[in-house]
């Protein structure tokens, strides 16, 4: 799933430092599961800014609102009878793409983006999230072992590790596990690094990566 | 111990004919002071086969590697032109490469680079588009096809004749695996290996008998990095910080052993004792002295334990 993390409380009172009347859509996809920007979230951004408000004695009315999912355009037409009450402000609780889907359908509002939308990964327990996909369009990390070296290895080298891995962590931080160090390691235990691994990696194309330019899939049967 | 001679490279000449060879590094300054280069070079002049020039190491920016090799071969050295995969994709690299030989450069030597994380700009963006053994492949189809990456051919003779090298780091993690990442390099036809600084000689050893058991020694050069500790301080500070590089406890012992204004010649010491081994170590055909701001250290070392181009018959 995509993982985000809301924005800095102060960047968020920024946004509205000079509204009166704002809504905050929350999203019930991927950024619920990883707690930055469900009902629950919206709930608590609500009443931070409106306690927070009542502190500077500032007026301001905060609406909440979670749809089912901000990348899709039919539960973003749902706000529309919100929109219509005329907020100074929507504060967008999904990934970037909802504040973005909402900007496109509602040009005329001022939309702001609550959370930070920080990369494609999962939960290693409740409350630690880690990244495992850059989304490059082609993957083949059943190469390595299962894991994946354009996500996980700092440098995304094809051929690794580099000679900055040491004690199975990367050169970049003691918190950052080496993946190449992991590959490797599963490659001479599973009898495969002297064999099938021991092949020189083809340079990586990076066509079907953001390198290509913005990415788009047209599925013609499902095309109405 | 004689081989084929397939570019105008002195240190390929040094090296294919058997004799040990001694190349020296050299870092650019961060700024465009020329003089820095010359002056550092005249240090390393008749003493090493060829420099290394290092690229925006560390990841601080510094005039660029190119540029301070084309200064150094003016004073009559050989430049080694480091190239990182950090700061160029594959079209600046081909480009860089075209240029570098054209004017002149024989020796490149290719690296994956130090993350941006360490450097002055580490909110910039890194490229990583290939990787260094990737890159040595980029340079082989170059020089010995004659084609670009794209496919695209370059008449006979305007190929960029290259003395392709690479850098090897037996101390860093997993042990078992560095031996065969270096038959990777060697795959994809790297010429000649330098490696990191050597402090732990029984780890460096035991790799290099596995690389000799391999064969590799016999279609790649073996350089053995050697880098003196300047002191206690110092090799405390390789020890415990620097990600990738061993030093035994006897080393540290050893330091802690003689009076602080003692501990310049101890680590000099140390240091021609590992030439002195390295010398009969088979796999290795030479010394990479990595002598980091400190190359007035040089001509001291060289005359020392009488290697380098002074010293041959």
């Amino acid at each position: 799933m995509i993982i985000a993390e809301r924005k800095p409380f102060d960047e968020l009172k920024s946004f509205i430092a000079d509204k009166k009347k704002v809504l905050i859509v929350g999203c019930r996809g991927c950024v619920t599961v990883c707690n930055a920007g469900g009902t629950k979230e919206v709930g608590i951004l609500a009443s931070e800014l409106r306690l927070d408000a009542a502190k500077d004695g500032r007026e301001l009315t905060v609406d909440e609102h979670t749809l089912e999912r901000q990348c899709d355009p039919e539960y973003i037409e749902e706000l529309l009878e919100l929109v219509e009450k005329n907020y100074d402000a929507i504060l967008s609780m999904a990934c970037s793409v909802g504040p973005q889907f909402v900007t496109a359908r509602y040009p005329a509002e001022d939309v702001y983006p609550a959370l930070n939308t920080c990369f494609m990964g999962g939960a290693l327990q409740h409350g630690i999230w880690v990244e495992r996909c850059q989304g490059c369009g082609n993957c083949i990390i059943h190469l390595f072992g299962g894991m994946c070296p354009v996500s996980r290895c700092a440098k995304s080298i094809q051929n690794g590790p580099c000679g900055g891995s040491a004690e199975g962590v990367c050169e970049i931080s003691k918190e950052v596990d080496c993946v190449w160090h992991l590959i490797a390691t599963k490659m001479m235990e599973t009898g495969q690094a002297e064999t099938t691994f021991a092949p020189v990696q083809p340079f990586k194309d990076w066509t079907t990566s953001r390198d290509g330019g913005p990415r788009k899939i047209v599925r013609e049967d499902l095309v109405k | 111990m004689s081989r084929e001679v397939r570019t105008k490279s002195n240190l390929e000449k040094v090296l294919a004919s058997g004799q040990f060879a001694v190349t020296g590094e050299l870092g650019p300054p961060r700024s465009a002071a020329r003089d820095e280069v010359t002056e550092k070079a005249k240090h390393l002049l008749g003493n090493v086969d060829s420099v290394n020039i290092t690229d925006n190491q560390t990841a601080v920016v510094r005039m660029c590697s190119l540029s301070a090799a084309l200064i150094l071969q003016e004073t009559g050295l050989e430049a080694n032109m480091q190239m990182v995969c950090r700061d160029r994709n594959r079209i600046a690299m081909q480009s860089d490469i075209l240029g570098a030989a054209a004017m002149g450069i024989n020796n490149l030597l290719v690296l994956s680079g130090d993350h941006q994380k360490f450097g002055d700009h580490p909110e910039s963006k890194n490229v990583f588009d290939i990787d260094s053994i990737n890159l040595i492949k980029t340079v082989k189809m170059m020089r010995d096809d004659r084609r670009l990456l794209s496919g695209q051919e370059m008449a006979e003779g305007t190929e960029p004749r290259i003395f392709i090298g690479g850098a090897f780091n037996p101390f860093a993690d997993p042990e078992d695996y560095r031996v065969l990442r270096v038959a990777k390099k060697v795959e994809a036809g790297v010429d000649f290996l330098q490696s990191q600084c050597i402090y732990d000689m029984v780890r460096f050893k035991k790799f290099m008998s596995r690389a000799v058991d391999m064969g590799l020694h016999e279609k790649c050069y073996f350089m053995a990095g050697i880098t003196p500790l300047k002191g206690l301080g110092m090799a405390k500070y390789m020890k415990n910080n620097v990600p990738g590089i061993t030093v035994p406890d006897e080393m540290i012992e050893r330091m802690k052993g003689v009076p602080k204004d003692k501990q310049v010649d101890e680590g000099m010491k140390i240091a021609a004792e590992q030439i002195e081994e390295m010398r009969t170590l088979p796999g290795i055909a030479g010394v990479h002295l990595m002598f980091i701001e400190w190359e007035h250290m040089v001509p001291r070392m060289v005359d020392e334990v009488k290697i380098g181009p002074k010293y041959r018959k």
